[in-house]
């Protein structure tokens, strides 16, 4: 057995294997649905009826798409220049962090000053974290995804110390949890009465920010060119060490800016519950995008309409909502593999 | 009591080697799949794949060795998943690994659910026993910390002798170091390569599995969320540490749970000044601090995630 690159690619090849990924994913689903002794077809039109099925549910899908877009075009900016970012995590709580320490008070500043300074703020403290494991890697060549997921658990722990000291709201009860940010500091919401706020459009400038950088700059070329073949890169002239360590202040600011949004726009103040994976899902986001920055906010939509609807049928019909999450992550999976199958075909000898 | 009298206990020793236990059988699966040339980044999901199956195999009324084999097998199926994908289809080890780990432990989190739907605290299972080795364990220190230990202790320092004379000593292991290095030199000798990663990775997926097990079945009594808590992540790195030698890695695992079981103890003794959580912090900047120190001469298995396609140069 062995595999053969394809000389052409259909279309159909193309967005029939995507598609037959997600129908592999969602049977794997049906069977532990009915593990559970649910109907899977009861069980899936609950998931869409939740996610999708009325205006309600769309703004709740796409608020929560509104986090998961940022760590997605996160991961997607890093993979694409091969530097295995998998510290979304802590570098989202980084911007969350930045954005409550400025935030709340300590910047008497009006909205349309302040908040372009907590943004830039925000993505500082993410490029930051992510710089250290770049450096690492170029410097002394540590592999960046150890160093990047150990980085999730020492931050945690870091947020977790902060919110029960310095950064802990004296009103909160006993709470660890910081003060919510001044009205200056707030994203307004995109609709009266309605959770989704601005940071969802600021995720779409983002993406399409990352779009231009990565198709239209020298910057992108030398990011793409490293992740193809980093040896090759040097040999041309570019300069491998410099882009990575570029990459990673763009990769980690976006995760950060994530957080901001999602302070800023959405939860007010820092809890150790901000984030419920959102540096993990965004690596599934971005693979299920093919790494494309536009692909991203498809993607995201698709991850939160999972989740969100997910939370809504298992409280009617008593399949745990970690469903949701095997659906995704096996998703994750069976993708990569159509991928795969698209460039290349399968000869038994 | 004070900072250096604590090392002298006997109860700081014999913690150390409770909390390496689960490390060492997990950086020896780690080691045995690197050593054939595939990362396995599932390791985290797979631990938790095995402390639950373990768990709830034992939980279902079978005997706690029982619960270890089923921890075992369900470490390998997730191994032979992974082994699949990134072997024959030579798909990215790091998005595989991170996807097996995402999948393994939301499934281990699915049926738990499943199994328990309503429980708040998490139901209690009668752990494994310490065992004290007849003679041995009435040497004075030596005996209270090393041979009062349960039994999947012992098994984890079998295990390091054993995964160290199969590399060093056997065809086999000769032949998994072969494709870890040079996978076409080895196909000219007559090695199936796909067919040692894949036995490499099962394997070691196996031993992934047990050590998550030893967190149910031996240092705690109940299976609870996110338990294994990086402890995958500290095996990755223990495998860099220890220069992909089982020896040396379990010299890694043992400082590591002897410098663990000491900022425990570091912590009751001044915790009222110092936030806990740089304590709890420290495990993980130490692993760091030791990549950095060793990263830089690490002999990485030569071939270690590149896939190979026969026939292709």
């Amino acid at each position: 057995m062995r595999l053969e690159p394809r000389s052409e690619r259909s279309l159909l090849l193309t967005l029939g294997f995507p598609l037959l990924a997600l129908l592999v994913a969602a049977l794997f689903a049906a069977l532990l649905v009915m593990l559970a002794g649910a109907n899977p077809f009861t069980v899936f039109a609950l998931i869409l009826k939740g996610s999708l099925g009325s205006r309600f549910a769309v703004m709740e899908t796409l608020t929560r798409a509104t986090p998961l877009i940022f760590t997605g075009l996160a991961a997607a900016v890093a993979f694409r220049a091969k530097l295995w970012n998998i510290g979304g995590e802590a570098q989202f709580y980084a911007g969350a962090v930045m954005t409550v320490v400025l935030g709340t008070g300590l910047l008497p500043l009006p909205a349309p000053v302040l908040l372009p300074v907590l943004m830039l703020a925000a993505m500082l403290g993410g490029a930051v974290l992510l710089y250290a494991p770049a450096l690492m890697k170029t410097r002394f060549g540590v592999d960046e995804v150890v160093t990047t997921l150990l980085f999730n658990f020492i931050f945690l722990l870091l947020v977790s110390l902060l919110l029960e000291g310095p950064l802990k709201d004296p009103m909160g009860l006993g709470w660890p949890q910081s003060k919510k940010v001044v009205e200056a500091a707030q994203l307004p919401r995109l609709v009266k009465g309605l959770r989704l706020h601005w940071g969802f459009v600021l995720a779409l400038a983002a993406a399409a920010v990352v779009w231009f950088i990565d198709r239209k700059t020298v910057l992108g070329y030398e990011m793409r060119a490293v992740g193809h073949n980093a040896r090759a890169a040097q040999f041309a002239g570019i300069p491998v060490a410099r882009v990575i360590a570029r990459t990673a202040l763009i990769s980690g600011g976006l995760a950060a800016l994530g957080g901001f949004s999602e302070v800023a726009g959405l939860k007010g103040n820092l809890t150790l519950d901000l984030s419920p994976g959102f540096g993990y899902t965004g690596i599934v986001v971005a693979m299920l995008a093919l790494l494309h920055p536009l692909g991203v906010i498809a993607a995201a939509i698709f991850v939160a309409a999972v989740f969100v609807g997910a939370d809504a049928m298992s409280r009617s019909a008593g399949v745990p909502s970690y469903i949701a999450h095997v659906m995704v992550a096996s998703a994750l999976l069976t993708m990569v593999t159509a991928v795969m199958f698209t460039r290349y075909r399968l000869r038994w000898r | 009591m004070d900072v250096i009298t604590i090392l002298f206990t006997t109860a700081l020793w014999a913690a150390a080697i409770r909390i390496a236990s689960p490390l060492i059988f997990a950086t020896l699966g780690e080691l045995l799949c690197e050593r054939a040339g595939v990362i396995n980044l599932g390791i985290e999901g797979i631990m938790t794949v095995g402390a639950f199956a373990g768990w709830i195999t034992v939980y279902a009324g079978f005997g706690l060795w029982a619960g270890v084999v089923v921890a075992a097998l369900a470490g390998a199926l997730f191994g032979l998943l992974h082994a699949v994908l990134v072997v024959p289809l030579g798909l990215s080890q790091h998005v595989t690994g991170i996807g097996i780990t995402l999948l393994a432990s939301s499934l281990a989190y699915y049926f738990y659910r499943l199994a328990l739907p309503e429980v708040t605290s998490p139901p209690k299972i009668e752990p494994f026993q310490p065992w004290a080795v007849p003679g041995l364990s009435d040497l004075p220190f030596v005996g209270e910390a090393l041979f009062r230990q349960t039994p999947l202790t012992y098994l984890a320092f079998v295990m390091v002798a054993l995964v160290a004379w199969l590399l060093a000593r056997t065809p086999l292991g000769l032949a998994i170091k072969a494709v870890g290095e040079n996978p076409a030199a080895a196909e000219a000798q007559g090695i199936n390569v796909i067919a040692v990663r894949i036995g490499a990775v099962v394997a070691g997926s196996a031993l992934m599995g047990v050590g998550g097990a030893f967190l149910t079945l031996s240092a705690f009594n109940s299976f609870f969320f996110d338990m294994i808590n990086g402890r995958g992540w500290i095996s990755v790195a223990l495998v860099v540490f220890g220069s992909w030698r089982p020896g040396k890695a379990l010299v890694g695992a043992l400082l590591f749970g002897l410098f663990d079981a000491y900022q425990l103890r570091l912590q009751q003794w001044a915790g009222a000044v110092v936030p806990y959580q740089l304590f709890l912090m420290l495990p993980y900047v130490l692993s760091i601090i030791a990549l950095i120190l060793v990263s830089r001469r690490a002999a990485y298995p030569r071939a270690l995630m590149v896939p190979y396609h026969k026939g292709e140069r």
